[in-house]
């Protein structure tokens, strides 16, 4: 029978839950890394117990950690993530340039061919690629020639937090950056370009619908149909039908389209989700009712999904990357809270359980389908 | 011998219980003391100063015979019952929060 594992990150340690098929009772191993901040916990999809953390703290920096059994046991590997050659500058919150500076890596995404490469997500915003399985990093830094001096931190820092591999094309990676945009390569990360076009942002940018600088917070693709992108934008749920040429606004009945992630259903690549959150200064959900939003037509139409969650006095916020789906059928979606609730609907968003509720912050939420 | 007393964060990531003692060639100093730390234990490189710069990093103190060294210059000789191993070197992550 198939098993799925949980991948979480928080602010205080990475966890691992795992449940048989039925998806109703979970086993919890951790805090692995106590006191650290685990940004992000992936494994490999063409080797699933390999798996990859980002281990970060304001004190003692960035480390890497890799598991081979599953999350049992873990290695540090590779941390030196030196920006190539003289990285320059972007723009700095009083208008003036300033240098390029590692803070830390937000996103891991592993190879969707081999078990030793992953690409690292970075602030200061930059990729980060690995083909030894973590033991050395080198940027491509092609990417920050994408009018990267234009680029600015947003409130919650300049990082490089979405990596997308295109599963039929495997020369194109789309990458998403906080208040820079959406950047796409076609050919392994030597050359990007933004893909902006149709996202506006009246109220954040002087120009609403300048080439980059718009506040990206998480984009979703299901792997059958690539060229379809959804977007979670500071403010906007965006749709691309062109693999990021263009974008569309989808938001639609939402009660508010403010958000951080958005994520598509396993066999249904119509079928997304969000979860809306009340605006850019109140992070908690509107009306205090903590609702997934879920469109079966690509967006513009939504119903609430609120069987199992709080209804009343609820105050957290779901971050960017704390929402995962898994493949079985019907299919399993995941989401942490800022509040440590980690909640799963083993039908497809209909209902949903709390797993645990009092872990530190969760910062993500990966799912694995295991045989 | 010098003792090094590490933050728990840094045990953990090293694998260490209680006190690190290193064998440092004379004049020990705070760069000779961290270049043999980060050779015995390389996990720890990147943790206490940054990977290409060797510069500590922001919120990290050195502390020894009830006095702060985190400003003093790398190559700065440490204090007499450091290198005696009479006093520990201490590594800290700084107060932050309130």
């Amino acid at each position: 029978m198939s098993e799925v594992r949980l991948l979480v990150g928080t602010r205080k340690g990475a966890f691992v839950l795992t449940s048989d098929g039925k998806r109703q009772r979970w086993d919890i191993s951790g805090p692995h890394f106590a006191g650290w901040e685990i940004y992000h916990v992936k494994g490999s999809p063409v080797e699933p117990n390999r798996l990859y953390a980002s281990q970060s703290s304001g004190w003692f920096g960035q480390k890497i950690q890799r598991s081979s059994d599953g999350g049992q046991t873990w290695e540090a590997v590779g941390d030196k993530f030196v920006y190539e050659g003289s990285p320059g500058t972007h723009q700095w919150y009083d208008g003036t340039q300033r240098p390029w500076e590692f803070k830390r890596i937000w996103h891991l995404e592993p190879s969707l061919a081999d078990p030793d490469a992953v690409y690292a997500g970075a602030e200061d915003a930059a990729l980060f690629r690995t083909t030894d399985g973590g033991r050395t990093w080198e940027e491509l830094s092609g990417l920050r020639n994408a009018k990267g001096r234009l680029w600015s931190p947003g409130a919650g820092g300049m990082g490089l937090h979405t990596i997308l591999l295109d599963p039929s094309r495997p020369g194109r990676i789309f990458v998403a950056i906080s208040a820079a945009g959406v950047f796409r390569t076609d050919d392994s990360g030597g050359t990007w370009r933004p893909m902006n076009r149709g996202l506006k942002s009246p109220y954040e940018l002087p120009d609403p619908d300048v080439e980059v600088g718009h506040c990206v917070h998480r984009i979703a693709l299901h792997p059958s149909r690539p060229g379809v992108l959804f977007m979670q934008k500071h403010w906007d749920v965006m749709r691309s039908d062109n693999a990021g040429e263009s974008w569309h606004e989808v938001s639609g009945n939402l009660p508010s389209d403010f958000g951080f992630p958005t994520e598509v259903h396993a066999h249904e690549p119509d079928t997304i989700y969000v979860v809306p959150i009340k605006s850019d200064s109140e992070h908690f959900p509107p009306e205090a009712k903590l609702r997934v939003y879920r469109s079966r037509t690509g967006g513009n139409e939504w119903e609430a999904l609120a069987k199992g969650l709080p209804q009343s006095d609820c105050y957290v916020n779901v971050l960017r990357d704390a929402m995962a789906v898994d493949s079985l059928d019907p299919c399993g979606v995941y989401f942490g809270t800022t509040g440590g609730q980690v909640y799963a609907s083993a039908d497809a968003g209909d209902a949903w359980k709390p797993i645990v509720r009092d872990f530190p912050a969760v910062l993500s939420v990966e799912a694995q389908t295991l045989p | 011998m010098i003792r090094i007393v590490l933050p728990v964060q840094l045990r953990r990531l090293a694998e260490v219980e209680g006190e690190v003692q290193l064998q440092v060639e004379p004049p020990a100093t705070l760069r000779s003391v961290l270049n043999a730390l980060e050779a015995r234990y390389p996990v720890l490189c990147g943790t206490i100063r940054d990977h290409v710069t060797l510069r500590r990093r922001p919120f990290v103190r050195f502390f020894a015979c009830e006095q702060d060294l985190s400003h003093e210059p790398p190559d700065t000789p440490l204090p007499g019952p450091v290198v005696t191993g009479a006093e520990p070197l201490l590594v800290v992550g700084a107060m932050a929060g309130g």
